[in-house]
């Protein structure tokens, strides 16, 4: 049956994205928005934010797959996620900010409930390592009272959830050699090129 | 459970166009509004194996009832649109003997027609929503069908 009336009640992209705007002021005061989301182009690619009504919860380069560390945070913190920039715009400046040689520290509120146990003691460490410093797997674990713990501590740095804002980039191999790194091992040389500039 | 963001982006304009189907162009975005804010509201509590679309119209029935109901209290004349609306407001206006021929419609053809020939939903469900029978449900959709072939012709030459 060919009802063609209903093709002429349309859905336009201009008004969906107008009523998504809506919904999200609408749910963030009624506190429903769980996680908003934006992304955000940097040097090392573009670069996923995430914020509960905590903080700043997720960092995520490209190469993690947004969609798979938004299906994540879907399952781990709440599925009731939206694009969202409007919580993320303070993050977003800074973090421009930070690429543009204008900022040499971050001020924002974190949400760690991604990371626990000892990963938490080496992420909390990490916040104290300043722009431009770099310290061994072996110094970190040292400083976090587990000397022996320095592949761990690579393992930690590793499941960062919030990369280039906690500076898991300034950890280093005890050779001087750059290591691995969350974004990619190019991305870290970049990070650290940024700030020894 | 998917982010509800890929709920928005894969069922809104579906909703969108029931919600306006149903209580017009104007009406339609407050209506669509309060379903999505209600879904979010209650989507974690959602079964994994539930028809997203079909619970997503349920709503929308219900905001869709609400929403008319708060426009039967205060009745807005057409000219007082914000600006907002008006700025793209062309949907109303491309659309204005579409519009008529709908609302000219019982209620319940009209929602039969929107629920099953623009959302999809078996008349099983829609007998639910509608409080009636299957059988009723596709009566009211194919009176509601039948009723807009000939108040708006259109429909057989496009």
């Amino acid at each position: 049956m060919s009802t063609n009336i209903f093709d002429e009640i349309e859905a336009d992209a201009a008004r969906l994205a107008d009523l998504h705007r809506r919904l999200e002021t609408a749910a963030d005061d009624a506190g429903v928005l769980d996680i908003a989301y934006r992304r955000v182009d940097t040097p090392v690619g573009a670069l996923l934010l995430a914020a509960t009504t905590v903080g700043l919860v997720r960092v995520a380069y490209d190469v993690e797959d947004h969609t798979a560390v938004l299906a994540r945070l879907a399952d781990t913190v709440s599925p009731r996620i939206l694009h969202a920039p409007a919580r993320l715009d303070d993050a977003a400046r800074q973090i421009e900010e930070y690429f543009a040689k204008r900022r040499t520290t971050f001020e924002l509120p974190v949400d760690l409930r991604l990371s626990a146990g000892f990963r938490r003691s080496v992420i909390e460490h990490l916040r104290d390592i300043g722009y431009g410093h770099r310290e061994s797997y072996a110094t970190v674990a040292a400083a976090i009272g587990s000397p022996r713990a320095v592949r761990a501590v690579g393992t930690a740095c590793a499941h960062n959830p919030l990369p280039v804002v906690i500076p898991c980039h300034r950890v280093v191999r005890s050779d001087g050699s750059t290591g691995q790194y969350v974004g990619g091992p190019a991305a870290k040389s970049t990070l650290l090129d940024l700030e020894a500039a | 459970m998917r982010p509800f963001e890929d709920v928005v982006a894969q069922h809104g304009p579906t909703v969108l166009r029931v919600c306006r189907a149903v209580v017009g162009p104007v009406d339609a975005d407050d209506a669509w509004s309060e379903t999505f804010l209600s879904a979010l509201r209650a989507y974690p509590d959602l079964p994994g194996d539930a028809n997203v679309e079909a619970w997503l119209v349920t709503i929308a029935h219900r905001r869709a009832l609400d929403v008319g109901r708060a426009r039967s209290r205060t009745p807005v004349p057409i000219n007082t649109l914000p600006d907002r609306l008006a700025a793209h407001a062309d949907p109303a206006e491309r659309h204005q003997d579409l519009w008529d021929a709908l609302g000219r419609l019982p209620t319940k053809q009209r929602q039969a027609v929107a629920y099953h020939h623009i959302a999809g939903l078996p008349f099983t469900e829609i007998a639910e929503l509608l409080g009636n029978s299957p059988d009723a449900a596709r009566r009211a959709a194919a009176d509601g069908v039948k009723t807009l072939r000939k108040t708006y012709p259109k429909d057989q030459s496009a």
